[in-house]
C-alpha cells in the first residue's frame, strides 16, 4: 500500500523534473562537473543536521502539545551544560568539515588557475597551450576575439572538446558576468579591469551562455551560444569564420560598441590586433589616453596640476549622455602614445597567483617581489617632459 | 543677458509634462485607483473631521507607542505596493515566453523590480521592524517612553518622507532601473541619467536619516532606561535582540550614507568615485554599499530570532533554554555579520584565499544561528506547547528558515557560489530567509503584540487562514525558483528562450497569488477583529500568560506605561512577579513627568521631503528654499519651551480606578 502510495507520488514527480535540464547539477565541462560535486556534497554535509532538526522541531510540537497530559512538564528547565555543549559543538563541527572542504575546493577551483586536469581522469597533456579567448560586453551582446586564430565573433563561442580554454574578460560599458553554466562558473566582466576564467568542455555539443548580472534595459537578450566541438568541427568552425569576410578595425568596433538588443550571431574574418588591449584599457576612440599609460604616469607621482590641462572635450560618445549639471563638461584625457607603441598587457594582474599543480595544504605562497612587475619606468620619465612641452 | 534663463526650467527644473508617465496605461490607471482611494479616504477623514485628532493625537505624538502603531501601519501600507511589484514580476515572468514579450516594457519592467526590492527592505520589513523595537522595548524594561521621544517621532515622519519619495516616483519621472543596489557604473550618470537613480539616492537619504537616529535613540533607550533591577542579563531576549540591531544600525548605516553621497556627487558635480573613467572604481562602490548591506540582513533579523524566542517561551509556558547563550549567540552575530560582506561578490575576481576567508567566515556565522534554533527547540521540550497564532508563525519559521539558512551556508562556498551567483536560486534563498524569518517574524510579534496595542485580540480564523496561504504560498512561490537557479536561469530576465521553464514560472505565479490571498486575509483578519472587538476584548492585558513586563500593564497601556516602575529581580520579570504574588498598587499615586506632544518633527521631515524633491528634478530654488527652512524651524524648535507635562496623580489615580473596575468587572479573567 505504502509503496503503491510512494510510486503514485515519485513517478509523476520523476517524469515532471526528467523534463528538465538540471544543468547546474549536470554540466559538460569538467571544472563546473567539480563545481556541482561540491554543491551536492555541502548539501549532504548539512542535511545531516537539519534534517534532524527539522524531525525534532515536529516532534517536540507535536509531542509537547498543550492537550497531551501524558507528556512531561518542567517549567523551569531552561540548562543543560551538556545539552549546551552538543548544540554548539553539533554545527561547529558540519562548519569545520564544510571550512576544510571550502578552502580546498575555493584554491583548486580559483578561476584565475590555469588547469591541470581535462578531466577527472585525464590530466592536461604536456605542451598543451589553452586556447585563448579574449571577452568583451558590451551593450548588450558579447564579443569573443580569438587571437590565435586573428577572427572575431558576437555571441557566438566555439571551443574544440578537451582542450582548455582561457578566459580574458573585461567590459566596455557596466559591468556585466560572463556565464556558461554547463563549462564553468561565471565571473564579472568590468570595464577597465580583467577577470580571467579557466575552464575545458568535455563534452560535444551546443550550449547557452549569458550575462548572469543584470546590466540595462537589452539584458535579457545578452544572451550567445556555445559550441563544444571536436577538432575537426573546430578547424571547419573557424575557417567558416575566415572565410565570411568582415574587418573588425577600431572604426568597425566603435559602430558594434554603440547600444544594441537581441543581436544576432556575426563574424569577422579580421581583428585590429590592439583591439583587444585597446578596449581594456578604454582607449578605442583616437587620442583617448590608455589606463595602461596613465597608471605608468600615475606610479611617477603624476602630472600634478598639469594633468589638469591634459583633457580634451567629448566629441564621440557612446552613452545619450555624459557630463553633470554642476560638474565640467564631459571630456577625456588625451593619451601620449598610441596603443600599439604602449606595448605590455596594460593593468596588471596586481597579485601572483599560486601554481598549477595540486594544492596540498601549504596556503599562499610567501609573497614574490620579482613576479609583481612595475611599469616600465624609462618610459614615464621620458613622457613627462614630452607633455610639458606641450601644454 | 537674460534671454539664456529659461523662467520654466528655473523653476521646474527637469520636470516637465513628458515626465509624467502618460503612455503607460498601467501607471495611468494606477494612478487613477490611488488617486480615488486618496480622495475617498481624505473625504472620510474631513466628513468625520479626524484632521484635528489625528494631527493632534497621532502625527504630532510622542508617545513611543503610538509612533509605533504608525510604523506598522507605514509597514503594512508600504508592504501592499511592494507585493503588487512583486505579482506584477511573477505574471511577467510566467508570460513572457514563446516569442511573447509580456506585458512589461524593459523600462517598466526594471523598474518594478528595483521598486519591489527597495521597498520590501528600506520601508516594509525596516518600518515593521522598527514599529515593534519602538512599541515594546520600553515596556519590557519598565521605562515611561524612549531615551528621546521627539527625535523618535522625528525619526518616524523622515521615514515617511522617504516612502513619500519612492512612491511620487511612480507617478511623477520614473524610479531607479539598476536593481535595488544601484551598482555603478549603471546607476551613473552615463548609464542612468534621468531621475530614477535620483529618486533612490534622495528616498534612502531622507529615509536613512530616520533609521540612524532611531537607532541611536533606541540604544540610549536600552542602555539608560531600564527598570532598577534589570541588569544587562536580566534583560528580555527581544530587547538584547534589539540591542544588537540598533547597534547594527548606528553601525553601519553611515556607511550607506557616505556612499550614497559619494555616488550623488558623482552624479551632480562631475566627481568620479565610481566612474569607469579617470581613475573611478565601480568595485569601491559594491564594497562600501555590502559593508553595510549585509549587517542589513542582520538588522532584519535579529529581532525576528527576538520575536520567536519570546512567543516560544511564553506559549510552551516554559523559561527560555539556554538564555545565556542565546545573548552570546545575538552578540557574536552581530560582530561576524561584520566580516563577511564579500560573500555577495566572490564572482568579481578576488583571489582564493580572500574569497575562503569570507566564505569560511559567513559559515561560523550558522554556528550561532545553529545554537540559537536548538535553543527554541529545547524550549519547547517538556514545555506545554499552546498553538495559537503567534506560536504557528514560530514553528513555520523553524522549519522554513532552516532551509534558508542550508542554502545560505551553500552559497557561501565560493566554488557553488561561481555556479549559483545572481541565479534564481540565490533569490530563493534570500527570499526564504526574508519571508521565513523576517516577515513570519513580524506577523507572529503582530498577532503576540496586538493585544497589548489595543486591548483586543485578533481573530483567529482569519489569522490561521492568513497563515496557511502564506505558508503554502511561499513554498509555491520559491520552490521553483530554487529548481530554476540549478537549471542556470539568472535573476532579473524579462523574456525566456527556453519553453520548458515556463511550467515552474507559472507554478510561481500561482504561489504568489496564494500570498496574496493571504494578505487579503490579514487585512480581513484586522477588519473582522476591530468589528468584533468586544467579543476579542481582554482586559487583563496579560491574555498569553506572558513572562515580561509589558504585560504587567494594562492593553492597551496608559500614556505614561507604569504607574509606579516596576523593579526587577528575576529574568522573565512578570513571570517572577505573578509567581510572587504581585499586587497591584492602588493609591500613593505621584505626578508624572511626561514630554509634550511637537509638530516639528513633520514639518522637519515634509521640508526634507521638499528638499529631496526639488534636488531630483533639479528645482535648485526648491532644495535651496527647504535646506533654509529646515535650519530655521530646527533652531526654531530649541526656543521651544513647552517640552513637557506632567500628568496629575488625581488623573493617574483615576486610569488606575478605572482599570481596577475593569479587572474587578465579571468575566474580566475569562
Amino acid at each position: 500500500m505504502v509503496r503503491n502510495l510512494k510510486s503514485l507520488v515519485v513517478l509523476p514527480l520523476a517524469a515532471f523534473l526528467s523534463g528538465c535540464n538540471f544543468v547546474v547539477l549536470r554540466p559538460a565541462g569538467d571544472v563546473a562537473s567539480q563545481q556541482a560535486d561540491l554543491v551536492t556534497i555541502s548539501t549532504i554535509l548539512m542535511l545531516l543536521i537539519i534534517v534532524p532538526v527539522m524531525a525534532l522541531t515536529i516532534f517536540f510540537a507535536w509531542r509537547y502539545r498543550h492537550s497531551n497530559a501524558a507528556a512531561d512538564y518542567d517549567p523551569d528547565w531552561d540548562h543543560s551544560t551538556q545539552l549546551e555543549l552538543v548544540i554548539w559543538a553539533a554545527p561547529l563541527l558540519i562548519i569545520i568539515c564544510l571550512g576544510a572542504l571550502t578552502w580546498m575546493g575555493t584554491h583548486l577551483l580559483d578561476p584565475y588557475r590555469s588547469l591541470d586536469r581535462v578531466s577527472s581522469n585525464q590530466p592536461v597533456p604536456a605542451k598543451t597551450a589553452p586556447l585563448v579567448v579574449n571577452v568583451v560586453a558590451l551593450d548588450w551582446k558579447w564579443l569573443f576575439i580569438y587571437p590565435e586564430y586573428g577572427i572575431a565573433t558576437v555571441n557566438d563561442l566555439a571551443a574544440p572538446v578537451d582542450r582548455p580554454i582561457s578566459f580574458r574578460i573585461t567590459s566596455a560599458t557596466v559591468m556585466n558576468s560572463f556565464y556558461i553554466p554547463a563549462l564553468a562558473g561565471q565571473i564579472y566582466a568590468m570595464a577597465g579591469m580583467e577577470t580571467k576564467l579557466h575552464a575545458v568542455i568535455n563534452e560535444p555539443g551546443t550550449f547557452e551562455g549569458f550575462s548572469a548580472n543584470y546590466s540595462g534595459a537589452g539584458f535579457s537578450g545578452m544572451r550567445f551560444t556555445f559550441h563544444g566541438l571536436d577538432k575537426r568541427g573546430f578547424d571547419a568552425w573557424v575557417a567558416k569564420a575566415k572565410s565570411g569576410g568582415g574587418d573588425l578595425s577600431r572604426e568597425a568596433y566603435m559602430q558594434l560598441e554603440r547600444p544594441s538588443e537581441n543581436v544576432p550571431a556575426r563574424s569577422f574574418a579580421k581583428v585590429d590586433p590592439d583591439l583587444y588591449r585597446a578596449i581594456l584599457n578604454m582607449c578605442v576612440e583616437p587620442g583617448k589616453m590608455c589606463m595602461s599609460e596613465m597608471m605608468a604616469i600615475d606610479a611617477k607621482g603624476g602630472l600634478g596640476m598639469a594633468g589638469i590641462n591634459n583633457t580634451m572635450p567629448l566629441t564621440y560618445d557612446k552613452q545619450a549622455r555624459r557630463g553633470t549639471v554642476f560638474g565640467p563638461g564631459p571630456a577625456y584625457v588625451a593619451g601620449i602614445c598610441d596603443i600599439a607603441e604602449l606595448g605590455g598587457e596594460g593593468p596588471q594582474d596586481a597579485k601572483p597567483r599560486l601554481p598549477s599543480g595540486p594544492v596540498v595544504g601549504a596556503g599562499l605562497p610567501k609573497p614574490d617581489l620579482a613576479r609583481v612587475s612595475l611599469p616600465p619606468l624609462e618610459r614615464a620619465t621620458y613622457l613627462i617632459p614630452r607633455l610639458e612641452k606641450n601644454s | 543677458m537674460f534671454d539664456h534663463i529659461d523662467l520654466v526650467k528655473a523653476v521646474f527644473g527637469r520636470l516637465t509634462l513628458e515626465s509624467l508617465p502618460l503612455h503607460e496605461p498601467i501607471v495611468v490607471v494606477t494612478f487613477i485607483v490611488v488617486a480615488l482611494g486618496g480622495a475617498a479616504l481624505l473625504g472620510v477623514l474631513t466628513y468625520f473631521r479626524l484632521w484635528g485628532y489625528l494631527w493632534k493625537e497621532w502625527f504630532t505624538t510622542v508617545d513611543h507607542k503610538r509612533i509605533g502603531i504608525m510604523y506598522m501601519v507605514l509597514g503594512i501600507i508600504m508592504l501592499l505596493r511592494g507585493f503588487s511589484d512583486a505579482i506584477m514580476m511573477r505574471l511577467q515572468q510566467a508570460i513572457a515566453f514563446n516569442g511573447s514579450e509580456g506585458y512589461l516594457t524593459a523600462h517598466h519592467y526594471d523598474q518594478v523590480f528595483t521598486a519591489h526590492g527597495v521597498i520590501m527592505i528600506f520601508f516594509v520589513a525596516m518600518p515593521m521592524v522598527t514599529g515593534l523595537m519602538n512599541y515594546v522595548v520600553p515596556l519590557q524594561i519598565g521605562a515611561r517612553d524612549v531615551s528621546f521621544p521627539f527625535l523618535n517621532n522625528f525619526s518616524f515622519w523622515m521615514t515617511v518622507g522617504g516612502a513619500v519619495l519612492v512612491m511620487m516616483s511612480l507617478f511623477v519621472g520614473e524610479f531607479a532601473r539598476t536593481g535595488w543596489l544601484a551598482y555603478p557604473p549603471l546607476s551613473n550618470i552615463g548609464y542612468s541619467p534621468d531621475v530614477g537613480v535620483d529618486y533612490y539616492i534622495w528616498a534612502l537619504q531622507v529615509a536613512g536619516v530616520g533609521t540612524t537616529l532611531s537607532g541611536i535613540n533606541l540604544i540610549c533607550t536600552i542602555v539608560k532606561m531600564r527598570a532598577p533591577g534589570m541588569t544587562m542579563m536580566k534583560m528580555p531576549v527581544f530587547t538584547w535582540t534589539a540591542l544588537c540591531t540598533n547597534v547594527l544600525i548606528v553601525a553601519s548605516f553611515p556607511v550607506l550614507t557616505a556612499v550614497l553621497a559619494l555616488l550623488s556627487l558623482d552624479r551632480y558635480v562631475g566627481t568620479n568615485f565610481f566612474t569607469n573613467d579617470f581613475g573611478g572604481n565601480p568595485m569601491m562602490y559594491v564594497n562600501l554599499i555590502w559593508i553595510w548591506g549585509h549587517p542589513e540582513v542582520y538588522i532584519l533579523i535579529l529581532p525576528a530570532f527576538g520575536i520567536f524566542s519570546e512567543v516560544t517561551s511564553t506559549f510552551s509556558g516554559k523559561k527560555l533554554f539556554g538564555y545565556t547563550s542565546m545573548v552570546y549567540a545575538t552578540v557574536v552575530i552581530t560582530i561576524l555579520s561584520y566580516l563577511v560582506w564579500l560573500h555577495h561578490f566572490f564572482t568579481m575576481g578576488s583571489g582564493a584565499s580572500v574569497n575562503s576567508f569570507f566564505g569560511i567566515t559567513t559559515m561560523i556565522i550558522s554556528i550561532p544561528t545553529g545554537a540559537k534554533i536548538f535553543n527554541w527547540l529545547f524550549t519547547m521540550y517538556r514545555g506545554r506547547i499552546r498553538f495559537d497564532l503567534p506560536m504557528m508563525w514560530t514553528l513555520a519559521f523553524m522549519l522554513t528558515f532552516v532551509i534558508g539558512g542550508m542554502t545560505g551556508v551553500l552559497l557561501a562556498v565560493p566554488p557553488a557560489d561561481f555556479v549559483l551567483h545572481n541565479s534564481l536560486f540565490l533569490v530563493a534563498h534570500f527570499h526564504n530567509v526574508i519571508i521565513g524569518g523576517v516577515l513570519f517574524g513580524m506577523f507572529a510579534g503582530i498577532a503576540y503584540w496586538f493585544p497589548k496595542a489595543f486591548g483586543f485580540k485578533l481573530d483567529p480564523f482569519w489569522g490561521k487562514l492568513s497563515f496557511w496561504f502564506w505558508v503554502v504560498g511561499f513554498y509555491f512561490a520559491f520552490m521553483p525558483l530554487y529548481a530554476l537557479g540549478l537549471m542556470g536561469v539568472t535573476r532579473r530576465l524579462r523574456v525566456f528562450d527556453d519553453p520548458s521553464l515556463q511550467i515552474w514560472f507559472i507554478i510561481a505565479a500561482f504561489g504568489a497569488f496564494l500570498i496574496l490571498l493571504g494578505i487579503g486575509s490579514f487585512l480581513v483578519q484586522i477588519y473582522v477583529s476591530i468589528r468584533n472587538r468586544e467579543a476579542l476584548r481582554d482586559v487583563t492585558g496579560d491574555p498569553w500568560q506572558g513572562r515580561t513586563l509589558e504585560w504587567a500593564t494594562s492593553s492597551p497601556p496608559p500614556d505614561y506605561n507604569f504607574a509606579f516602575t516596576p523593579v526587577v529581580h528575576e529574568l522573565d520579570a512578570w513571570h517572577d512577579m505573578k509567581r510572587r504574588g504581585y499586587e497591584r498598587p492602588l493609591g500613593g499615586f505621584k505626578p508624572i513627568h511626561m514630554p509634550s506632544n511637537t509638530g516639528t518633527g513633520i514639518i522637519l521631515a515634509g521640508l526634507a521631503t521638499a528638499m529631496g524633491f526639488g534636488l531630483i528634478w533639479y528645482m535648485w530654488w526648491l532644495a535651496a528654499a527647504s535646506f533654509v527652512a529646515i535650519l530655521a524651524v530646527a533652531i526654531g524648535h530649541t526656543f521651544n519651551y513647552h517640552r513637557d507635562f506632567d500628568i496629575p496623580a488625581d488623573h493617574v489615580a483615576g486610569v488606575e480606578a478605572a482599570r481596577s473596575r475593569a479587572l474587578a468587572a465579571p468575566g474580566a479573567h475569562a
